[in-house]
């Protein structure tokens, strides 16, 4: 390094700067309800009363909440290495034998870095492989390298694969036996550590390719997925106090998308507006605009999603601020909307 | 560890082996033959590999692979992993040879609504485990086959087929890893070194020898051998039976192999990814087989 460029970094380094959160942030608020690791302790509880289960990792077990499988079901914990192309090739193969696996790393790495692995080795024969993904969206304050920003994206394309994408830990406490029990390949989008949980107020079941109408409003209707269906809960919440009435539906399945209870909150004069962790191309928006097109709805939808880009490293309340995934943002953009 | 030519169990041992050798022998024979009229129904198609790794396959099917030409999915069954989808013109002659499929439906071959697609995939194929094709992936799958079987309790071995070109994808050496961490002495790779790959020679394309001497750093137990000798390729098979075990090393054979043999017309001609075959000559490939296969046989 230069002499110039140790200057230029020492004089940066006394200047204020964000402070980057730790690689799992958690984006529960101050206060809020939460259940340690609901993964690890969902799969275990499958794993019970299914034996056929088994836990694969690509050194990422501590990171994705397999490490509660794997001190519970140690000869059923497989270790694959930090190899993401053997880790879902191998989860393939232990499906060829009739073993159930569920596989996790990172999101950006499954979809990034294996696909080709999971397409034809797992979805092509259609195998009952369950990839589980940590750090979806943006959920981490690490940069583009962590942060998958378009993994819907990519898995969208990939026929014969379930996409689910859980709100908080109801979600996916109900959704793990059910993706073992699906046949064919899944990705389900991890939370992890102390997880919010939020959708026991609503009389919520999680149903596979099932969307939810988890309340009622005659002004907007949000559709949402994944951590965004608690920020609109709580957008909801705030945007009554503008005496403006909103629904929501919740819809964390992906793929197979249930068009049909979207369409028929959509065919209304209410404003429509999609809200997603992920980048506005290829994710939740999309899927819900194409269903609208195919319908011949002619409906606005506006959406609330990543911009196009590669999102900047920081800290997570920062970072939602900044792309509008926080509750103020939301009500800010709704109450633009409305005029 | 490196075999020489000259020692093999086959050609010292006196009783036995004769059989052994001329049944295995006549197989290679016959799936050659398979590929060649599976060719000339294409006018085109890998031909040449077929013919280079067919003496691989034969050890394989009509040696030392249990299973069931009847109930391709018996849950006892050795599996058969061929990762290199392009050489399902062999693999599809061998699982005739095998009596998993007729041999009349080889004819059928690459046509459209064929079970017998150019590459290889489980989801048309009786037989075939796996989609191979885009390379690298068998090695991976077979980990998690050997692991999966071995959880199970199950005594089946695990084999997997491979190129020397896909020595080139980061996956096999990921999976080659997993593996020998894993002490899965219930699997086997062969490597079909033919030297070729879709752009050239493989020293030209990515060098990937010294590959013996990979495979050993990497934990395995290593023979290389000539795999156009039958004795060579049964005895290797042999001392890998010999090692396989629940929990122990992987083995691999490293065969080297020869496009095109088998058929002097053919192991002459300019290597090429996809050799170049006259309608003509045809007839000629398989007359000039049969004669070197039966002059062989009655020396």
């Amino acid at each position: 390094m230069s002499t110039a460029a140790v200057k230029t970094t020492a004089v940066k380094a006394t200047a204020p700067k964000l402070k980057t959160s730790a690689m799992i942030a958690s984006f529960a608020d101050p206060g809020q309800k939460t259940a340690s690791a609901p993964f690890g302790h969902a799969l275990v509880k499958a794993a019970q009363e299914n034996d056929r289960i088994v836990g694969l990792t690509a050194d990422l077990g501590k990171y994705t909440d397999m490490h509660i499988f794997a001190q519970a079901f140690p000869e059923r914990f497989f270790q694959m290495g930090m190899a993401e192309q053997l880790l879902f090739g191998a989860a393939a193969g232990f499906a060829e034998t009739g073993l159930v696996p569920f596989a996790s790393t990172y999101s950006v790495f499954a979809a990034r870095r294996a696909y080709d692995f999971l397409c034809l080795d797992s979805a092509e024969p259609n195998l009952n492989v369950n990839i589980v993904g940590g750090l979806p969206g943006l959920t981490t304050g690490y940069g583009p390298s962590h942060q998958a920003t378009e993994d819907m994206a990519i898995f969208r394309g990939m026929p014969n694969l379930t996409i689910v994408d859980p709100c908080d830990s109801i979600d996916i406490e109900q959704a793990v036996p059910q993706l073992a029990a699906s046949e064919g390949p899944t990705y389900l989008r991890l939370l992890r550590g102390n997880v919010p949980t939020v959708l026991d107020e609503y009389g919520y079941t999680f149903e596979l390719g099932k969307a939810k109408v988890l309340r009622g409003g005659n002004d907007v209707v949000f559709i949402s997925s994944g951590l965004m269906t608690m920020r609109a809960l709580q957008a909801a919440k705030a945007l009554a106090a503008h005496n403006v009435d909103v629904a929501v539906v919740h819809a964390p399945t992906i793929k197979p998308f249930d068009a049909a209870t979207v369409l028929a909150e959509l065919n209304t004069d209410r404003l429509a507006v999609t809200l997603e962790n992920h980048s506005v191309i290829g994710g939740l928006f999309e899927t819900v605009a194409s269903a609208v097109v195919t319908a011949g709805l002619g409906k606005r939808v506006v959406p609330v999603a990543l911009p196009d880009e590669f999102l900047d490293a920081g800290a997570l309340p920062t970072l939602h601020e900044r792309y509008g995934l926080s509750v103020q943002r939301i009500v800010a953009k709704v109450l633009a909307e409305l005029g | 560890m490196v075999l020489t030519q000259e020692t093999t169990s086959l050609s010292k041992s006196p009783e036995g082996s004769g059989e052994r050798l001329g049944r295995v022998a006549a197989a290679a024979y016959r799936i050659r033959h398979h590929a060649l009229n599976m060719g000339e129904v294409q006018g085109q198609g890998y031909v040449g590999q077929a013919l280079g790794a067919a003496d691989m396959l034969a050890a394989v099917y009509a040696d030392q692979l249990r299973f069931r030409a009847d109930d391709p999915h018996w849950v006892e069954r050795d599996r058969f992993l061929l990762s290199t989808g392009h050489y399902a013109i062999g693999h599809y002659a061998a699982l005739a040879e095998a009596g998993v499929i007729p041999v009349q439906e080889l004819e059928t071959y690459g046509s459209d609504d064929s079970r017998l697609p150019m590459s290889g995939m489980s989801t048309y194929t009786p037989g075939m485990e796996i989609s191979g094709g885009s390379l690298g992936h068998g090695l991976t799958i077979a980990v998690g086959m050997a692991l999966g079987l071995r959880h199970q309790g199950s005594t089946a071995r695990v084999y997997n087929f491979l190129s020397d070109g896909e020595l080139d994808e980061g996956s096999t050496w990921e999976a080659a890893m997993g593996a020998h961490h894993h002490q899965l002495g219930n699997l086997t790779a062969m490597v079909d070194i033919n030297a070729l790959q879709a752009d050239g020679k493989t020293d030209t394309v990515l060098r990937t020898e010294p590959v013996t001497e990979k495979w050993e750093a990497f934990g395995w137990y290593t023979q290389r051998v000539d795999g156009n000798n039958m004795a060579d390729v049964l005895h290797a098979f042999d001392n890998a039976a010999a090692q396989a075990a629940a929990v122990g090393r992987p083995s691999v054979i490293l065969c080297d192999t020869k496009v095109g043999r088998g058929v002097p017309l053919l192991e002459d001609r300019e290597k090429a990814h996809f050799m170049r075959i006259e309608e003509h000559e045809w007839q000629l490939c398989r007359e000039q087989l049969t004669a070197g296969y039966e002059g062989k046989a009655t020396r």
